[in-house]
């Protein structure tokens, strides 16, 4: 029984135990200490997942390897940045309790076992360890009816999602006699043994998937649940979970479901397809920013798709890459997002943003980096995701995905490319309140990421190359 | 013997599921429902399904039906307008009832098990261990890390749950028993004359220990400090 292959998660899930316990039973508030304990949890469970050594354990239910690592160190840096993001807002908008970072810790955990799932079991257990703390900080704005309302939304449609999930699980043990990826994957690869029944389950399993990454014909909830959760929780949403689920797609498409590639092909082809277009046409007339970044990320998730869909090393290196560098640079938006906030109250309308150019000019050029990156321009990192997740699909003969992609980037550029207009030449309105000073870190950081990236690209490209290789391999 | 036993519990089983259906008082209905799955529940022990039987009775006796009980009571719900419909609807029920039927016995009839399929199990039954055992066995060795994280879900669902209702207003009245106990004063004992209503009868609200206020009547049963 080598447990202690699992460390990263159990220190988390126990830190988070042991947080939620500090936090219960002193009568005094201990939110500022807790997020305090859980980004010192999430840095330990860092370092151990950097310590980990490689392999199966408990009877081959979790795997550890080069990819796992990969996608652990992106999910807990994420998951960082966004509770630094998040306490200061919290406590700004009264509704900071310590339950959040504990919470965000589960929420972590669920999604380090998603990563590491080698189980059809496990990869459920991971994702419903995920999705239950993240329902109920969508609502976590109790009192507010609409952060409410986008708590039931996603908890009702996400249920729904998780049974499509578990429905295509079963079929697929039905069919099949085991749930072990590497069995299954061992028994698919021969084409004599693969039945309606198995695809029908493997289909049913990628729609509980593509749900969770918001990829397009399960992409309804998105708009709902990012305008009315509170915007530190979307925050959080809209980076580590991301990565979290399609770390987890990568592994069963090229694990478990290897040998039904012509089938799921042609599935994410269509995701990737639809989720490009209306990521680029649906945002165009929003007002609230938060919705925009909602189909932005709708948009940003079809990229990704073009990667897995093209298949093979490069196709799911890009997508790693992708998915960082949409990471950060969706980490520093949020951050500014976060700044918006005038006497006190949140304002979230991208009128609200008008003159930030001359009333703050540091965060305006921040913005205008992390626009300017997602409608790809070069040189800012953003390109260079487009140029990873593009260039496999025109190698590989893609071309539909290839010209859609350049398009609906192209349409993409005039909501990001407006944003910007409105900072720099709209007439300003008051000044935000004082940033805090966490959020001024983040959104630095990002932005020098964003910005930076061109000259030192190799590092990250090396890291999710070694880790395609560990997934193939 | 066993077959004595099997033909009694089975048919109150069958007894009791039709009442719960036909009982006009729900909490009866609620009732009868707890005696059926009784039943159900010495039928699993008789097939040497302990485990199930356990879980039957303390998951459906202890928490569902409990839960139903309180529904039942808390809610003012017309059963009898619920069931208004019964005899009109009743041919449309029937007919899919025989459906469900039909599907069931063809089910039943078509069953096969393919003959590989017992050696092939991954968890057989180990010889001369009852099923509870068996499957702690499995639980906790094999599907510890499935287990452990299920675990995890349900306090996940608990913490949500709290974080969600849990409200702390400042004017929440708590029973502080001990400050009930030695507050000073006196207790009357008020005949009160039947449909006179409380506030007429001079009932007056106990005094605030912060700030004694002028004490005026109240429209509701005052129960000590608050309730």
């Amino acid at each position: 029984m080598n447990w202690t292959l699992a460390l990263p998660e159990i220190a988390l899930a126990v830190s988070a135990m042991a947080i939620l316990v500090g936090g219960v039973l002193p009568r005094r508030d201990t939110t500022f200490p807790a997020h305090i304990a859980a980004l010192g949890a999430l840095l330990l469970a860092a370092a151990l997942t950097l310590a980990q050594d490689r392999g199966l354990a408990f009877g081959g239910q979790y795997v550890a390897d080069g990819f796992s690592t990969f996608a652990k160190l992106l999910i807990l840096f994420g998951a960082a940045a966004g509770l630094a993001l998040a306490q200061e807002w919290n406590a700004r908008q009264g509704i900071a309790r310590f339950e959040f970072p504990v919470l965000i810790l589960f929420a972590t955990t669920g999604m380090m076992v998603m990563v590491s799932a080698h189980d059809l079991i496990a990869l459920y257990l991971g994702l419903e360890l995920l999705s239950l703390p993240l329902y109920v900080i969508a609502a976590f704005d109790r009192d507010n009816p609409r952060s409410a309302e986008a708590g039931l939304k996603y908890f009702v449609l996400g249920a729904l999602a998780s049974g499509l999930l578990l429905y295509g699980a079963a079929l697929v043990y039905g069919f099949a006699g085991t749930t072990r990826f590497d069995r299954l994957a061992q028994l698919l690869a021969d084409p004599a043994r693969v039945s309606a029944g198995v695809v029908a389950g493997m289909v049913f399993v990628l729609a509980g998937l593509a749900f969770k990454v918001a990829a397009v014909p399960f992409h309804m909830w998105t708009p709902d649940v990012y305008e009315g959760a509170p915007t530190s929780v979307t925050a959080f949403f809209a980076a580590a979970p991301k990565v979290a689920a399609f770390a987890l797609l990568a592994r069963v498409l090229t694990g478990p479901f290897g040998g039904l590639e012509a089938q799921w092909q042609q599935v994410l082809h269509l995701a990737a397809l639809g989720s490009m277009v209306l990521g680029a046409l649906a945002a165009l007339g929003q007002q609230n920013i938060k919705r925009l970044m909602a189909y932005s990320s709708i948009g940003h998730v079809g990229f990704a798709l073009i990667g897995l869909a093209v298949g093979g090393e490069a196709g799911l290196r890009g997508t790693l890459l992708y998915l960082a560098i949409y990471m950060v640079m969706t980490l520093g938006v949020f951050g500014v997002l976060l700044c918006m906030r005038r006497g006190g109250r949140a304002v979230e309308g991208i009128g609200d943003l008008a003159g930030l150019g001359r009333t703050d000019p540091a965060l305006a050029l921040a913005m205008a980096v992390f626009m300017f990156s997602m409608a790809g321009v070069p040189p800012l990192a953003g390109f260079f995701g487009k140029l990873y997740a593009l260039l496999p699909a025109v190698q590989g003969g893609f071309w539909t995905l290839a010209v859609v992609g350049v398009l609906a980037s192209v349409v993409s550029a005039y909501y990001y490319l407006r944003i910007v207009k409105v900072m720099y030449f709209d007439a300003p309105l008051p000044a935000f309140d004082a940033r805090p000073v966490a959020v001024s870190v983040v959104v630095a950081g990002a932005g020098l990421f964003t910005t930076f990236f061109f000259l030192f690209p190799a590092p990250l490209i090396a890291a999710a190359q070694a880790a395609v290789a560990a997934l193939m391999g | 013997m066993t077959a004595l036993a099997f033909y009694l519990f089975a048919g109150v089983l069958i007894a009791s599921a039709v009442m719960v259906v036909t009982a006009r008082n729900p909490v009866h209905a609620v009732l009868y429902l707890i005696l059926g799955f009784f039943n159900a529940a010495a039928l699993f022990l008789i097939a040497g399904a302990e485990f199930l039987a356990m879980i039957l009775v303390i998951v459906y006796v202890g928490a569902v039906a409990v839960l139903f009980l309180f529904v039942v009571m808390m809610l003012d719900i017309d059963f009898a307008q619920l069931r208004r419909g019964l005899q009109r609807h009743a041919p449309f029920g029937a007919v899919i009832g025989g459906i469900l039927l039909l599907e069931l016995l063809l089910v039943v009839a078509l069953w096969r098990l393919a003959p590989e399929a017992a050696a092939l199990r991954a968890a057989p039954v180990p010889p001369a261990v009852d099923n509870t055992e068996a499957l702690g066995r499995i639980l906790y060795t094999d599907n510890i890390y499935l287990f452990q994280l299920a675990g995890l879900i349900l306090l996940v669902a608990m913490i949500g749950a709290i974080v969600l209702t849990l409200r702390d207003r400042p004017g929440t009245k708590r029973q502080d028993i001990a400050r009930q106990i030695a507050r000073p004063g006196r207790i009357d004992l008020l005949r009160v004359p039947t449909g006179a209503g409380i506030a007429t009868t001079g009932i007056l609200r106990p005094e605030p220990a912060e700030a004694p206020a002028a004490a005026k009547p109240v429209a509701h049963q005052p129960q000590g400090e608050g309730h």
